[in-house]
């Protein structure tokens, strides 16, 4: 039997990036396959390219062992590919049908496009438990529904061939489950899937084969039964790494940042944050788990002081903070200090030049310049110094911002608040869109400065790092605080349950 | 992933605009064509009038001086992320400062009434435009809406002032009495002559080198202080702008001020220069001509003198071009001057990719 996707030697350059170099791939009939490598690896360029956002600069793809031009999504979709986006691609104020007959409406009227569309619903939600109120509103349904439609979309247009791109990245673990739940009923109807992640985990837990890319290569194809999480990650990233950062036990100090009866609402007025109540002592980082989006950003900010919470109060080393000094320059100057959850928007200045971004929030400083004048030789000398001990690379302070990797612009933020010495960080996301390697470094920084007795709240949607890190992980859902555990004494499924909003008894 | 935007610093500066005004003074000299006329003629002509004699050179830097104050207002407020449309406005209310002010102090003597004339000019500038800055920053108005607003304001209260209240009344021309002598900010041939220099007379006078003395302070704002900072994080990134504690309504209300202050240039060069009254309409729309200069400028001092040059040039001997040739009218000349800003700032971003594409290539050729 043919395979249902080879890719023969196929190259794609943009500028002078090589994004796929000589790329073969070869997915077998009915199997999950999964994609793994850093970012920037080019598996989202060779996605496109199958999906017809690219073009190959040369390469042969073949579907079903026959050799076809996918000049554009809709040439795809013929073959039978479909593809389910990170982000995805919904009208949300449209019914369920709505978006699946969106562009397949068979006609001026809709009347009896929407037949048909509901009788392959029903019969999609019987063969594969597909299950979903056809009727409702996309706007109101959960993540994880909205990625079911996705899917819906793709089978309703006849897709034999599924591609999903980093599918896990926006559900709690519970939905993530009932997704390869799906999936493995797709492969059981012979129903193929690519399925591209950062996490080793998935890859071991539902694929069959899994195919490493590094820097634009395929570099390896193997059998998931023979090989291992750590195998994987050296061959993503071309050398060994430690996946889990060992951290001795530590009794916590003195009380550092005091929460009390937080509650934060947004510019539309919504609740946002339901009266948060902790405490963070020094050498203890407390994680927050929590999928994206139930408030665990407005927590930060708020604490930081980039928002005004409509009640509760913060105590730093036991002082209360009044609303009046509650800002962030006053906050940085009381030695509470913050790496930020979007390293992009919030965190540095993509346009800036490095050094002018590594004094992001401390410009005012006076050691900085004579006077008004900021000093630049000086600012280009620290920074080249904090590059070096971080290893930024490439170590030039000069350089754009936002022509570092993900890694490094990471380290260039993480420089910048770890060495003025905080007494609280907060760390949002510290590895969001950060290769392997990067990782590794981060999480021994954040350990090194839990052992110097600085307190820190780390908000992270990958749970493998809250519970990697954290002494102690609170849960958020929906904007409350629904438990709290210590790290060494829960396990995943429990925290996922927490996370979806299961209130705990104990709280 | 799109193709990389990526040019080398002499490309991005010195090519990119270039190649605009080569394209277009190939389009206008088309316009010429079609109207029957020579276009190569006529670019002599521009030449000749703006540059080719003492006299005309005196005009072109006359202008430059104007563009380079309104070009820098411009520029301050855009890397702030704002649009300054009321240069003119601004411009117009710095001269009424300039006329209280010299008008109102007459016994003074000149070394401090001229530099009382010029904070007039800079105080009144920067109060119109610190209004919209403040709706902007606090009410969420938009500033591109305020500040036209502002033009028409200003327009109509001068109108009413000079026809009402500044009027000499013997005098039938809605103008104020002249100011007194000591305020004249000398003429360039003056100056020369008194070290026994003889250049042409024109209106060119010491303004300009307050001019050029701006344009290094914008620099030294913007590219060095630590105001620039803020005002350049608050212009590019404005939720980085609060994280880093920086207020961007304080810093919105402020890059207006400076903005303003500087359109007052305007009004400092041609009433305290050139006129030596106030008078209606005296910023001829020049106010306008600053957002072009600043976008061709990339709204860098540098850049902005260079721009302002160019249109010093287009104006003056755009002037001497319609006198030499009849059948190219002023409106023609206008015309010229529209098909530049077009190509300098609308089109600016098709050349760019453009010659972008070309290096990405020949990169890769190389690779």
């Amino acid at each position: 039997m043919s395979p249902a996707i080879e890719l023969i030697a196929i190259n794609k350059s943009f500028g002078a990036v090589h994004a796929n170099r000589d790329v073969n791939l070869s997915v077998a009939r009915g199997t999950i396959h999964g994609i793994v490598g850093e970012n920037g690896a080019g598996k989202s360029t060779l996605m496109s390219i199958l999906y017809g956002f690219y073009e190959a600069d040369s390469g042969e793809i073949r579907v079903n062992g026959k050799p076809i031009a996918i000049r554009s999504p809709d040439d795809a979709i013929q073959a039978g590919i479909g593809m389910v986006h990170q982000h995805f691609m919904l009208v949300e104020p449209l019914s369920v049908v709505e978006n699946v007959m969106l562009g397949a409406e068979g006609g001026a009227m809709l009347r009896v496009g929407e037949a048909k569309v509901r009788a392959e619903l029903a019969r999609l939600a019987k063969d594969y438990g597909l299950e979903i109120d056809v009727d409702a509103t996309v706007g109101d349904l959960s993540v994880g529904l909205q990625q079911r439609v996705e899917i819906l979309k793709a089978l309703y247009r006849g897709a034999d061939i599924l591609i999903l791109d980093e599918p896990t990245a926006v559900l709690t673990p519970p939905e993530a489950d009932a997704l390869f739940g799906l999936l493995r009923s797709l492969k059981e109807q012979g129903k193929t899937v690519i399925l591209i992640t950062h996490k080793l985990r998935e890859i071991m837990a539902i694929t069959d084969r899994v195919s490493v890319m590094r820097r634009g290569e395929m570099v390896a194809t193997v059998e998931t039964a023979n090989t291992s999480p750590p195998e994987l990650a050296e061959l993503m990233v071309g050398r060994r790494v430690l996946l889990r950062v060992e951290k001795a036990e530590k009794t916590p100090g003195a009380p550092l940042l005091e929460v009390d009866n937080l509650s934060v609402v947004d510019g539309r007025g919504v609740l946002r944050v339901a009266s948060a109540s902790f405490t963070i002592r020094a050498g203890e980082i407390v994680g927050i788990a929590g999928v994206a989006g139930n408030g665990q950003s407005e927590l930060l900010e708020a604490i930081a002081g980039m928002r005004q919470p409509v009640l509760g109060s913060i105590r730093l080393e036991g002082k209360a903070i009044h609303s009046s000094e509650h800002n962030p320059h006053r906050m940085r100057q009381l030695g509470l200090l913050h790496v930020p959850e979007d390293r992009l928007r919030t965190g540095l200045v993509p346009a800036f030049p490095a050094f002018e971004s590594a004094i992001l929030g401390f410009s005012h400083e006076p050691h900085l310049g004579r006077g008004p004048i900021l000093d630049h030789d000086r600012l280009v000398a620290d920074l080249a110094q904090k590059m070096e001990q971080y290893d930024v690379r490439p170590p030039a302070p000069r350089l754009k911002s936002s022509k570092f990797s993900g890694g490094n612009q990471q380290k260039i933020v993480l420089a910048r608040e770890i060495e003025r010495n905080p007494k609280v960080l907060l760390v949002g996301q510290p590895t969001r869109g950060v290769d392997i390697g990067a990782i590794e470094f981060i999480h021994r920084r954040l350990i090194a400065l839990r052992d110097a007795g600085v307190a820190i709240l780390l908000v992270s949607v990958e749970l493998d790092e809250i519970m990697n890190l954290s002494d102690r992980i609170l849960t958020m859902c929906g904007g409350k605080i629904t438990g709290e555990r210590k790290a060494s004494q829960t396990n995943e499924q429990e925290l996922g349950l927490l996370m979806a909003g299961v209130v705990d008894e104990a709280a | 992933m799109s193709a990389p935007l990526d040019l080398p610093r002499w490309a991005d500066t010195v090519l990119v605009p270039a190649i605009s005004v080569v394209a277009a003074f190939l389009v206008a000299g088309l316009v010429v064509l079609a109207i029957g006329e020579n276009p190569l003629t006529a670019t002599r002509w521009l030449l000749q009038g703006s540059l080719g004699t003492g006299e005309g050179l005196g005009f072109t830097l006359f202008y430059m001086t104007d563009f380079i104050f309104v070009g820098l207002a411009v520029a301050v407020a855009y890397h702030a992320g704002l649009f300054n449309i009321g240069g003119e406005g601004q411009a117009t209310l710095a001269g009424l400062g300039i006329a209280l002010v010299l008008n109102n102090l007459t016994f003074l003597p000149g070394f401090l009434l001229i530099p009382l004339g010029i904070l007039g000019a800079a105080a009144f500038g920067a109060l119109w435009a610190a209004i919209p800055g403040y709706l902007q920053a606090k009410r969420g108005s938009h500033i591109v809406i305020t500040t036209i607003m502002f033009n028409w304001l200003a327009s109509v209260l001068i109108v009413y002032l000079l026809v009402n209240v500044l009027r000499e009344p013997q005098s039938m021309n809605p103008e104020t009495r002249a100011f007194p002598e000591q305020s004249y900010i000398p003429f360039m041939h003056d100056v020369f002559a008194a070290v026994g220099i003889e250049i042409p007379n024109s209106q060119l006078n010491l303004t300009l080198v307050l001019a050029l003395a701006a344009a290094y302070f914008v620099w030294l704002l913007i590219y060095r202080s630590r105001l620039g900072y803020a005002i350049r994080v608050v212009g590019s990134n404005p939720s980085a702008a609060v994280y880093a504690g920086i207020s961007p309504a304080r810093i919105i209300i402020i890059a207006m001020v400076i903005s303003g202050a500087l359109a007052g240039g305007l009004a400092v060069n041609e009433l305290m220069g050139y006129q030596h009254r106030l008078l209606l309409e005296f910023t001829s729309g020049y106010g306008f001509v600053g957002i072009a200069v600043a976008l061709m400028g990339r709204a860098h001092p540098v850049g902005i003198i260079l721009a302002s040059l160019l249109f010093g040039i287009l104006y003056q001997g755009g002037a001497e071009l319609a006198f030499e040739q009849p059948a190219i009218t002023r409106d023609m000349v206008v015309v010229i001057g529209g098909i530049i800003i077009l190509f300098a700032g609308a089109l600016d971003g098709l050349f760019r990719r453009l010659v972008a594409h070309l290096f990405a290539r020949q990169k890769l050729a190389r690779a």
